[in-house]
């Protein structure tokens, strides 16, 4: 990606997907209104948002000394810590130890961090099968699709849509409709199977409690839970932003975030582990947390950009960004998309991976207001442009960017002086004088064309037109039997 | 009271009618108007679009301008430059570590204000006399909304206008998609939000849009244009100007 076309370019394609304009708009419309009486039905609101920014500000402070105690509690309780600097290092951790489980299919709660490291991926490579078990993140699976949201990963996709996908990948399906009940059957028969047989499950963590060495992981389903349960390993891979000090700023995340995500008081299931259960046996035998940096450490060095590191995934900033709501997820070319994935993946993937992202805003600022621990998005998407044009500056101003350089520092010197100013504007008008009517700046297309182009756009000629494509087709008959050639 | 004019370089230079109502509306309440000649940009669109460091120079520019100690009140017919001051300009004088500017900035701000904020919050005042016989429907601007926090003070001025029909905007607060140079860089994306916003306007059956902006002013403006809707966008202020 260069300069700050790739998220247009990619929005190009996805405004024009009317089936994925309207899903989102009905979803997003929903979502909002549940989360706007879900909220408004806590006194203290502001109060518990500052509490929860609080919380992860002083958190963050010492990170690492959180994380130590982490480690110290998670090994007292009889399970492992394991350190991955990266995407790369934390993927041949979790291979190596699927592996000497003896395994080669896992498990998954549906987990964040584990699509920002392509871990599914990875273990592909290894050939080890990585079975999804959050219904959207299942339906994204047998689509071969990417998420598009960080809660509904498939909001993108309708459930006709999703029937046919059912039908062609699960068993015993001919007669499934695109009844929500019927969905759910079919997908919980299919999945109840890998419960049972499989060995190892794989999670992410909401939370970890650095007091307690307990990890959290939230979800609507149930099925996560049958993930860190019924197998006989279970491996967490987690970013080592989401430690909590105590267990009494659990209770402050817990009851900002199914409100901001789901707009529920109460999210269906919390499910909190320490360790492994040895005293009578239960749950796994083996627990492995694989704490991962991945950029995280780099972000921290940030004073602005670190409050991205604050994020609880809730979602509430996608599901009211006016941007979000038209493009869709995939726009933003990362597993984190909308407001948060605009200053979050710049920040853990690199800047010069994502230079587009922190311009894919207007900067209204409707994604600050509903965060849960007030991160001022709007702020760090600023300062992220910033770091971008600097950035640019240092690398020789190569590329795209040169040109708004010019302009920029251009009007940064007729703006430093009245004379400069009120020359600049004179010329404005006349220059626009060549090209205005009826007190309208228009292109001066002559004829029928300008005439259908001033309210109207067209499109380009197709690239092969229907008689070429039929021509080219190997069956093709020609009634009057003159062959393709002519 | 003796007010600056903070016309803003986009109103100076596209929409001189709002800098002309904001002078007559504040004369009509009996207050000096000046407009201090060397003003040219607050620096926002550099400020906004990565270019920081080229805006400190803009921000102290701007504070040796309107820190004239006679001015009683700074007063700009836009809530997003208006926020600008407030909100950025420090962050700017931080990076610029100008410790001085940062003073200066803390010491001037508390005296700029967007119009509609400055007549109801700082004069008190609802009633200004306005006559406009139009269906009108209000846009709230986004950092007039979310950053200046003008809360309904502008309803309050248009309810109180004389045979004025103000119809509710249906989703007033979501953004009409400007975003300055947003509406470059992401053309598409800024053009779906606007088809919403102009449909939501189409809605009311409203004659005019108004809103603290001129910019989104612009973009709004520029669409109902671009349909022949027949219904105008007009700031706030050329509205509050208007006589019997």
């Amino acid at each position: 990606m260069s300069g700050t076309s790739s998220f247009s370019e990619a929005a190009h394609v996805a405004l024009s997907n009317s089936q994925q304009r309207r899903n989102l708009r009905q979803a997003t419309t929903s979502i909002r209104a549940k989360r706007d009486a879900a909220v408004g039905e806590v006194d203290q609101w502001e109060a518990l948002r500052e509490e929860g920014r609080r919380i992860k500000d002083r958190t963050m402070r010492h990170l690492d000394v959180h994380l130590e105690r982490l480690e110290e509690r998670v090994t007292a309780a009889g399970g492992h810590v394991h350190w991955a600097r990266d995407g790369d290092e934390a993927n041949a951790i979790v291979t190596r130890l699927v592996r000497d489980a003896g395994s080669d299919e896992v498990i998954k709660v549906k987990s964040m961090t584990t699509a920002e490291i392509g871990l599914n991926e990875a273990l592909a490579r290894a050939g080890i099968v990585a079975h999804e078990t959050d219904l959207a993140e299942l339906v994204i699976q047998l689509a071969d699709d990417r998420p598009s949201h960080i809660l509904v990963p498939a909001i993108h996709r309708n459930r006709a849509e999703i029937r046919t996908l059912f039908r062609r990948h699960l068993a015993d399906t001919e007669e499934l409709t695109d009844d929500p009940a019927a969905l759910a059957e079919a997908a919980r028969r299919h999945l109840r199977r890998l419960f049972l047989s499989v060995d190892v499950g794989v999670s992410g963590a909401n939370f970890a409690i650095a007091q307690t060495g307990t990890i959290c992981v939230v979800e609507s389903e149930g099925n996560g839970r049958m993930c860190t349960t019924l197998p006989q390993t279970l491996i967490t891979v987690m970013g080592i932003e989401k430690v909590l000090p105590t267990v009494a700023d659990l209770d402050v995340m817990l009851r900002l975030l199914p409100r901001s995500s789901t707009g529920e008081r109460m999210n269906p299931y919390t499910s909190l582990w320490t360790g492994v259960a040895d005293d009578p046996p239960d749950g796994p035998r083996a627990f492995h947390l694989v704490l991962l940096d991945g950029g995280r450490t780099e972000t921290l060095a940030d004073e602005i950009g670190r409050q991205a590191l604050h994020c609880i995934r809730c979602s509430a900033c996608l599901n009211i960004c006016p941007v979000y709501e038209r493009t869709g997820g995939h726009a933003y070319g990362s597993p984190y998309p909308g407001p948060i994935g605009a200053i979050l993946a710049p920040q853990l993937a690199g800047l010069r991976d994502h230079t587009s992202l922190p311009w894919a805003s207007s900067l209204c600022g409707a994604c600050y207001e509903v965060c849960p621990v007030k991160i001022d998005i709007p702020q760090v998407l600023v300062h992220l442009r910033g770091r971008v044009v600097r950035q640019a500056k240092q690398d020789g101003w190569r590329g795209r960017v040169a040109g708004e350089r010019l302009a920029m520092e251009t009007m940064a010197r007729v703006f430093a002086s009245r004379r400069r100013y009120e020359a600049a504007q004179r010329t404005a008008r006349v220059t626009a004088r060549a090209v205005t009517r009826d007190g309208l700046v228009r292109p001066q297309l002559p004829g029928p064309l300008g005439a259908w182009l001033s309210s109207r756009d067209l499109p380009a000629p197709a690239a092969q037109s229907f008689r070429e494509w039929w021509r080219a087709q190997p069956d093709q008959s020609d009634p009057d039997g003159h062959g393709g050639a002519a | 009271m003796r007010i600056a004019l903070f016309i803003t370089c986009l109103s100076d230079t596209l929409f001189p009618d709002t800098g002309r109502a904001t002078v007559d509306v504040l004369r009509r309440l009996g207050h000096e108007v000046v407009f201090p000649e060397a003003q040219t940009c607050c620096g926002q669109m550099h400020a906004n679009s990565g270019y920081q460091v080229e805006a400190v120079p803009l921000a102290r520019r701007f504070v040796r301008i309107f820190g004239d100690p006679s001015f009683d009140a700074i007063v700009t017919p836009s809530g997003s430059c208006a926020a600008m001051v407030h909100e950025q300009y420090p962050r700017l004088a931080a990076l610029g570590d100008d410790a001085r500017l940062a003073d200066a900035i803390a010491e001037l701000a508390p005296r700029v204000f967007e119009l509609s904020q400055f007549l109801v919050d700082r004069l008190g005042v609802e009633d200004v006399g306005a006559v406009f016989p139009h269906r009108v429907t209000y846009h709230p601007t986004c950092h007039s909304l979310r950053l200046l926090k003008v809360a309904d003070a502008p309803l309050r001025l248009l309810r109180a206008v004389r045979d004025i029909d103000l119809v509710e905007l249906p989703a007033a607060t979501t953004c009409c998609g400007f975003g300055g140079t947003f509406a470059i860089k992401n053309a598409e994306t800024s053009t779906a939000m606007l088809t919403d916003k102009v449909s939501a306007v189409l809605h009311t059956g409203a004659e005019v849009c108004t809103g603290l902006d001129n910019s989104c002013l612009l973009h709004i403006g520029g669409g109902l244009s671009r349909q022949r809707s027949g219904v105008r966008a007009v700031h706030l202020a050329e509205i509050l100007a208007s006589g019997a």
